[in-house]
């Protein structure tokens, strides 16, 4: 693997030169490492471009790390990616993407992520976007997880996009069975004139299934924004989405929700401020001795943690 | 310390709606003084205390620290010459934590007492509070007592605190006294607090009393508090005057 494959991996995925346990290193389209565990075994697709992961029922504890890098420009990678997990299994997965061009070509990574989680099993789904580099040539990385959580299955999702990635769509689509949870938090800042785009579309078919779905963003420069949460509640269950956006200079930020009960029992909520930092805070802030560019950086780190 | 000279303090607008928040004040803080300022509602108690911390400009006057003009200094680099001020309503914050925020607060983490005394000293169990943030999910006595506990870890050479009885039980209250005394001994700086809390003004060295955007009474503890327990007080309102 090449240096920039390991910056991008210190990012995303808190690489200190090895990974312990199960791991794929996806680098320009071409695996640059692969490790499978007792318990976790990764295996190519045969069909199309990917890998299956594959948690046996019971596994406890475990982590497995599948990023994926691109270290230059002119890159159009497209990976498909199946999780199978086990009956009662709780594992954490740590995915990830960087993208680094220097040149004048754009590259993109398009990730395909599909979850199948088994009755009782758990998931930690960790996932870091950055880009880097200081060519023209634009970053792109464009998500798909689709999450299929058997009865009282569990999964939390936590995705971050911090800087350097000029587009982005990110598509989120779950069904959740009898007492499944699933639980999403996502933080976005843009910059310049970059675009993100989240979509979420969450079905709730199962009793006393839950969804709770947070997004904090940040949009500056000349930077855009759209938040889509279509959540439909099927049976008795309850939902919440929630998308609090900061927005400074030019942003823009949309947030659109779409609720659709199709059970007395089903409640469902939405929430969504979007607004500048209040004075106030920055106010306070400088009553302990930050200036007001300081106060804005530590509230921004803060509402991004 | 603290002076103040003929400051005066007007909210915007034409001249036919323009109001007179703070009226020639002059004032001056000693050394390791506590001062209360007290008076009616809307006498511009709050106004004064974001004046000397430099959140509002005054119209006229100026404000001096250890002989150093700071009328035009903005808020924080008061704050970094010795100033603290704590909010009659604190700030809530999506994402910072009572921790994030003490760290701000003490000056050098290596060799300050452990951010959780300072929770401890305003009655919060600090394991349960450390790493909470600083939102909506806090009640209004549980976020006063951080925005106290704030200002006792800057060790500042002035601390304003403005109301900070507002919004703690009756159960705290002794808590909060005992704190008072112990930042008064201990800080080896000034205190002005902004109250109408009996027990308060009678911990102070000096008390003011402000009505109507004027100073009607400026004295010694011993000098005015009697007069204001007696009722005389209505003759510090400029309204009443030749009334009582």
């Amino acid at each position: 693997m090449n240096s920039i494959t390991e910056k991008l991996l210190d990012m995303i995925s808190d690489y200190k030169g090895k990974f312990v346990g199960a791991f794929n290193i996806r680098e320009d389209s071409q695996c640059a490492g692969r490790q499978s565990s007792e318990h976790i075994k990764i295996e190519s697709k045969t069909d199309k471009p990917g890998i299956d992961i594959l948690v046996d029922p019971g596994t406890k504890g475990e982590t497995v790390y599948i990023p994926a890098c691109i270290t230059h420009s002119d890159v159009d990678d497209l990976v498909y990616n199946d999780f199978y997990i086990g009956e009662g299994a709780d594992v954490t997965v740590v995915a990830g993407c960087g993208v680094h061009t220097d040149g004048e070509e754009r590259s993109q990574h398009n990730g395909i992520h599909r979850f199948f989680i088994e009755k009782g099993a758990r998931v930690l789904y960790l996932e870091k976007h950055v880009g880097t580099g200081g060519g023209t040539g634009e970053r792109l990385i464009n998500p798909e997880t689709y999450a299929e959580i058997a009865e009282d299955g569990y999964m939390e999702m936590n995705t971050t996009q911090i800087k350097g990635v000029d587009s982005t769509n990110r598509q989120t689509k779950a069904v959740l069975q009898k007492g499944a949870k699933l639980i999403v938090k996502e933080k976005i800042m843009t910059d310049g004139h970059q675009v993100a785009e989240t979509n979420f579309d969450v079905d709730l078919n199962g009793e006393d299934s839950g969804v709770h779905l947070v997004s904090r963003s940040v949009a500056k420069g000349w930077s855009h924004q759209v938040f889509r949460s279509v959540i439909n509640g099927n049976t008795r269950c309850s939902g919440h989405s929630e998308c609090d956006a900061i927005i400074m200079d030019n942003g823009v930020v949309s947030a659109i929700p779409e609720l659709t009960a199709h059970d007395v029992d089903a409640a469902l909520i939405h929430e969504a401020a979007i607004g500048k930092i209040a004075g106030e805070q920055i106010t306070k802030l400088m009553t302990l001795g930050l200036s007001e560019q300081q106060a804005e950086e530590k509230i921004i780190q803060g509402f991004l943690k | 310390m603290l002076e103040l000279k003929h400051v005066s303090f007007s909210v915007d607008g034409d001249a036919a709606s323009q109001k007179e928040i703070l009226k020639d004040i002059s004032l001056s803080v000693g050394d390791r003084r506590f001062l209360v300022i007290t008076g009616p509602n809307g006498g511009g108690k709050s106004t004064l205390a974001k004046v000397i911390a430099g959140i509002e400009k005054p119209g006229a006057g100026s404000i001096l620290l250890d002989g150093e003009d700071i009328t035009s200094l903005p808020v924080h680099e008061r704050a970094n010459r010795g100033m603290s001020y704590a909010f009659q309503q604190p700030v809530r914050f999506k994402g910072l934590t009572v921790r994030d925020l003490l760290e701000l607060a003490v000056k050098d983490s290596q060799t300050d007492r452990p951010l959780s005394d300072y929770l401890c000293d305003v009655g919060l169990c600090a394991p349960d509070y450390i790493d909470r943030e600083v939102n909506a999910s806090l009640s209004g006595g549980e976020i006063k007592r951080i925005e106290i506990a704030m200002a006792m870890a800057r060790k500042s050479k002035l601390t304003i605190f403005d109301e900070p009885e507002a919004g703690i039980d009756l159960w705290s209250f002794n808590n909060l006294i005992d704190i008072f005394k112990r930042l008064r001994e201990e800080s080896g700086g000034s205190i002005i607090i902004i109250s109408h809390q009996e027990r308060i003004l009678e911990i102070a060295d000096e008390i003011v009393v402000l009505s109507g955007g004027e100073i009607t009474a400026q004295g010694n503890r011993e000098e005015i508090l009697p007069r204001l327990l007696t009722g005389e007080h209505c003759g510090f309102c400029p309204m009443q005057k030749g009334d009582a």
